[in-house]
């Protein structure tokens, strides 16, 4: 009995999860607020969960500790199993921006589809609060409990339109492929608990640097190994990226927005925790087992992109060679590669976002149209959507002066600095084979001749503001990314 | 270490012979009159009604995910309530947000009519 209550009692400290419990509070409430409105009324909710946003964001920035402060304002608590550190609150930061652009797109697009259902978006609150959990997260079961609200959420989110069968489609496959590969997650977890005696990520890393003998432990290798696939399913690494295009082609478009920037994050956030820190060990295994994926998946993303027709598919290729490219900071593991990897989420989740702002409003109802016919002289009819996502494409090949042309940088200078060159060699390359793909919807958007006169595009304020924040992110990234770096070193281990 | 698992395998043995053995040997040496009433599947002497791969009503999957919710506040409930008294005010507070985490499900259930049977 007295144990019982040491375990309850076992350092509680709210300050440690304080943004998502927020975050949290706000979604009850919002779900309460939705089922007390008015069916289709949901633009009250839609604001309401900006302003929950907004607080989360402020109440996030209270740990970040500046450069060459003497006492850090990072919090642990509960057993040391979450940590509250500037490489967390750098994520949430990024969680918060993905899950804010995406709901100033969702309202008028909502009400398009005819799908003014309020509970989407306390559905992106709980998933955005389970990035975080997976972002801050220092014990493995709490990484596991993230990964599972952000999941569940996002599952219920890509079959949201659920009279439409593609929806249902992404919905199902994306709950079947992602239960099993938590699945391979959870025996990794179980593997490395069965060496090491714990789950906490800290102890796991010292644990294996005591004893060298578990090094080259089958049962360590083997956790290693089954913990990535569950990682990198979640990044839509390439051989684990069969679900993908799919899935984004089927759920809503605001969605696939938001699953391309913030879970994606998220997974790289829990990726970079437990492999640099809890098996710092094996990094020579880890290591070549990535350089070999990275390649794989920027390959394999950027070819089959090339053969895409529709832009979601197309967008989920592209999204797929993108975490190639984040892979190969994660290969180098060096400072500039780790800050690298942070940095390319920021950028990524600016760029990405803007394309699909630019997707959500082009739509009609039902989105058969989103393909490269249906962009036909879109640019000269619609001349300010044509210009922004000329930039966000732009962005996504990596040219200067945009975001993605900084965040590329850096990734392989990472890459050259560890000693990757052919990894650079390669990243750069397959950087040139995405030019094709991408500069394609430019011409089919300037070079051919309008077949419509895109009259149903009706510019809805939100998603106006989001392209338009969308745009001043990818240029302060791309002219002075000092600064933003500078955070992201400091967010680093 | 592992010889303590003996008794177990031992057991395991058995159990898999004897589950073999009795359908192997039933088969063997029992004799066969087939009829219709044999055949059919046995569902506990009752007569067949239809075909077993219907439909389920949703309202049925509703029932069960409350159920299940409130399951899982009483597994939580009664180890708390063991240790009342050491936790004090605190426990007190956080088994009442716990509680008021799963009333917010309830209303929201409520509301939304998954609690009526048409």
């Amino acid at each position: 009995m007295e144990n019982l209550a040491q375990i309850a009692m076992q350092d509680v400290n709210f300050g440690a999860i304080m943004p998502s419990l927020v975050l949290v509070c706000f979604g009850m409430a919002l779900l309460l607020v939705t089922v007390f409105s008015p069916r289709g009324k949901t633009t009250h909710v839609a604001y309401l969960s900006i302003l929950a946003l907004v607080v989360t964001g402020i109440v996030s920035l209270a740990t970040w500790t500046p450069a060459g402060s003497l006492v850090g304002n990072w919090q642990e608590g509960f057993g040391g199993s979450v940590r509250l550190d500037n490489f967390a609150t750098f994520f949430n930061i990024v969680f918060l921006i993905a899950a804010g652009l995406t709901i100033l797109m969702s309202d008028d697009y909502l009400k398009r589809e005819e799908y003014p259902i309020g509970e989407y978006y306390p559905l992106i609150l709980f998933t955005t609060a389970g990035a975080m959990w997976m972002a801050s997260g220092t014990d493995l079961m709490t990484i596991f409990l993230g990964l599972e609200v952000l999941s569940i959420s996002l599952y219920v989110l890509a079959g949201f339109f659920r009279r439409q069968e593609r929806s249902n489609e992404a919905g199902l496959k994306y709950f079947l492929l992602g239960a099993f590969s938590t699945g391979f997650l959870l025996y990794g977890i179980a593997l490395i608990y069965g060496v090491t005696g714990t789950t906490k990520v800290a102890l796991i890393g010292e644990i294996l640097a005591n004893n060298p003998s578990l090094l080259t432990n089958t049962m360590t290798l083997a956790g290693m190994g089954l913990m990535s696939i569950g990682f990198l399913f979640k990044i839509a690494a390439a051989p684990f990226h069969m679900w993908t295009p799919d899935v984004y082609q089927g759920a809503p478009t605001p969605i696939t927005a938001f699953m391309s920037a913030g879970p994606k994050a998220a997974a790289f956030a829990a990726f970079l925790r437990v492999f640099v820190i809890g098996l710092a060990g094996l990094q020579d295994q880890w290591t070549s087992l990535l350089w070999i994926l990275a390649v794989l998946t920027m390959i394999v993303g950027n070819v089959v992109a090339i053969y895409q027709t529709n832009l979601k598919r197309m967008l989920a290729y592209s999204s797929i060679a993108h975490a190639g490219y984040a892979l190969v900071g994660m290969v180098a593991a060096n400072a500039i590669g780790l800050s690298g990897i942070l940095f390319y989420m920021l950028a990524y989740t600016f760029m990405n976002l803007g394309a699909f702002a630019i997707l959500v409003l082009a739509g009609k109802k039902g989105e058969d149209n989103l393909t490269l016919d249906g962009f036909a002289g879109f640019g000269f009819k619609r001349p300010f959507l044509g210009v922004a996502m000329s930039i966000f494409l732009l962005s996504l090949m990596g040219i200067p002066p945009t975001a993605g042309f900084t965040a590329k940088f850096y990734i392989f200078a990472g890459a050259v600095e560890a000693g990757y060159i052919w990894l650079a060699i390669i990243g750069v390359l397959n950087s040139a084979v995405s030019l094709y793909y991408y500069l394609r919807v430019m011409v089919y958007m300037y070079f051919r001749d309008p077949a419509e006169d895109y009259g149903w595009v009706k510019m809805h304020a939100g998603a106006v503001l989001s392209i338009v924040v969308a745009i001043i992110g990818v240029f302060y990234l791309g002219i002075i990314p000092g600064a933003v770096m500078e955070f992201a070193k400091l967010a680093i281990f | 270490m592992l010889d303590t698992y003996l008794p177990i395998l031992v057991l395991i043995s058995i159990a898999v012979a004897f589950a073999i053995g009795s359908v192997v040997f039933s088969r063997l040496i029992g004799q066969k009159k087939p009829s219709a009433v044999k055949l059919a599947p046995y569902e506990c002497g009752m007569p067949l009604i239809g075909s077993a791969r219907e439909r389920v009503s949703v309202k049925f999957y509703l029932v069960a995910v409350t159920f299940i919710v409130f399951d899982i506040e009483v597994a939580f409930l009664y180890p708390w309530a063991v240790v009342f008294k050491q936790l004090g005010w605190y426990g007190a507070g956080a088994m009442g947000f716990f509680i008021f985490v799963l009333v917010i499900g309830l209303i929201y259930e409520w509301k939304k009519g998954a609690l009526e049977w048409e």
